[in-house]
């Protein structure tokens, strides 16, 4: 989908709020918040792709005002409702107040019928493909072209994965793009490397 | 015939406080000593998977020729050497390398994943909007405001991580340290060194 969380390449945002040694956690609720999620996918409640695929389904102005670690709450909270471990209602008694979770989800899909194997040194283009479920893919990279690098061992497929979609694991690519060829006359010049799904590139001559 | 209770409706939402610790309680109700599980992982988080791990690594691969060449060759299994297993969710570590003249950063614009077990667990600004929005377009400017001014000359190679290969920038060894112990060299890197937002 594209959400409010694909972030790379938004104009707007200003300088970095960096400091040395800058700190994981502000909080002891936000290390919980981490333990969490973290305790839900070692027991199998959901995996590591419906979890981000929740996080990315929040109403973009929560998205936006809440922290990370909000986030990463309200997209376990929204899993543990969906997979019927407790309703909606009663995570609001428990908290004595409004518990806002993220929207539905939309469908998933499968690999792409033409997902083929890519080599090193191989051109390719990331398809233009839409979806409404989840995707791996940043917006940015969409309909792009660059160069493969390298393979990854092979992943579960996201796009199915956090939909309970059947679907083949496959390799992630290594993907080298010039950013400006990604954002022509509007970008400093650098080399993004994306690891990018085969089932999102095809080759091209 | 059962009286349903009618439904609540609250005028205000829950504290962040109050949302964590009910879906602790449903955690709890579910069994299997939920509060044993969450201590583990709390204790992981903030002692376990820190930055010092990382920093080992690359002392031993500026001290090491041969673990240097199985490091970039296959991070994992050569992490793995050092008894730092990762999670089996990252089957790939690629270690990056800095050189005089290319510049390794790491981001992901998607969410804020990281080899956390590695480097420790993302810093703040990491998972901010300006990192992830404006580090892979405008990479030379965001170091720089970040204290990291290259030279024009230095390619800059951004990293986002997108899937679940994990990345450690293997930064670049100051001639002054050549000959420490490798406990000396492991002192002086930062987290910030390996996911490249500075050198040392």
């Amino acid at each position: 989908m594209d959400g409010m969380h694909d972030l790379g390449g938004k104009q707007g945002f200003g300088r970095v709020r960096y400091t040395l040694n800058a700190p994981a956690f502000h909080a002891s609720w936000e290390v919980r918040a981490n333990s969490l999620y973290a305790l839900a996918v070692r027991r199998g409640l959901f995996n590591m792709d419906e979890y981000r695929h929740a996080i990315e389904r929040m109403e973009p102005r929560h998205y936006l005002s809440a922290g990370y670690y909000e986030r990463s709450l309200t997209g376990c909270a929204t899993l543990l409702v969906e997979k019927g471990l407790v309703t909606h209602e009663e995570l609001e008694r428990r908290a004595q107040g409004r518990f806002p979770l993220a929207a539905p989800a939309a469908e998933g899909r499968s690999n792409h019928p033409a997902s083929q194997p890519l080599r090193a040194g191989d051109r390719v283009r990331v398809r233009a493909d839409y979806v409404p479920g989840h995707v791996r893919m940043p917006g940015y990279i969409r309909g792009k072209t660059g160069v493969v690098v390298s393979e990854s061992p092979t992943y579960p497929f996201p796009d199915a994965h956090a939909h309970g979609v059947a679907s083949q694991d496959e390799p992630t690519y290594d993907v080298r793009f010039r950013s400006e060829d990604l954002w022509p006359g509007s970008a400093e010049p650098a080399l993004v490397h994306v690891a990018v799904f085969q089932s999102y590139l095809e080759r091209i001559a | 015939m059962e009286a349903i209770p009618p439904k609540q409706v609250f005028q205000r939402t829950a504290s962040i406080e109050e949302r964590v610790n009910a879906v602790q309680a449903v955690l709890q109700e579910q069994g299997g000593d939920a509060a044993a599980g969450l201590a583990d992982l709390d204790h992981s988080a903030q002692q376990e998977w820190v930055p010092q791990n990382g920093a080992r690594v690359v002392a031993r691969a500026w001290s090491d020729p041969a673990f240097r060449a199985r490091l970039l060759a296959d991070g994992r299994a050569a992490v793995a050497e050092m008894g730092l297993p990762m999670p089996k969710h990252h089957r790939h570590l690629v270690v990056l390398e800095n050189t005089a003249t290319v510049h390794n950063v790491i981001c992901c614009t998607l969410c804020s994943c990281t080899a956390f077990t590695l480097i420790g667990l993302p810093p703040d600004w990491y998972k901010d909007f300006e990192y992830r929005s404006r580090v892979v377009r405008e990479a030379r400017t965001v170091l720089k405001e970040m204290g990291l001014d290259l030279p024009p000359e230095t390619e800059i190679r951004v990293w986002d991580t997108t899937a679940d290969t994990r990345y450690m920038v293997l930064p670049m060894q100051p001639a002054a340290t050549v000959g420490w112990s490798p406990e000396r060299l492991a002192a002086i890197v930062t987290r910030d060194s390996m996911i490249g937002v500075a050198r040392l």
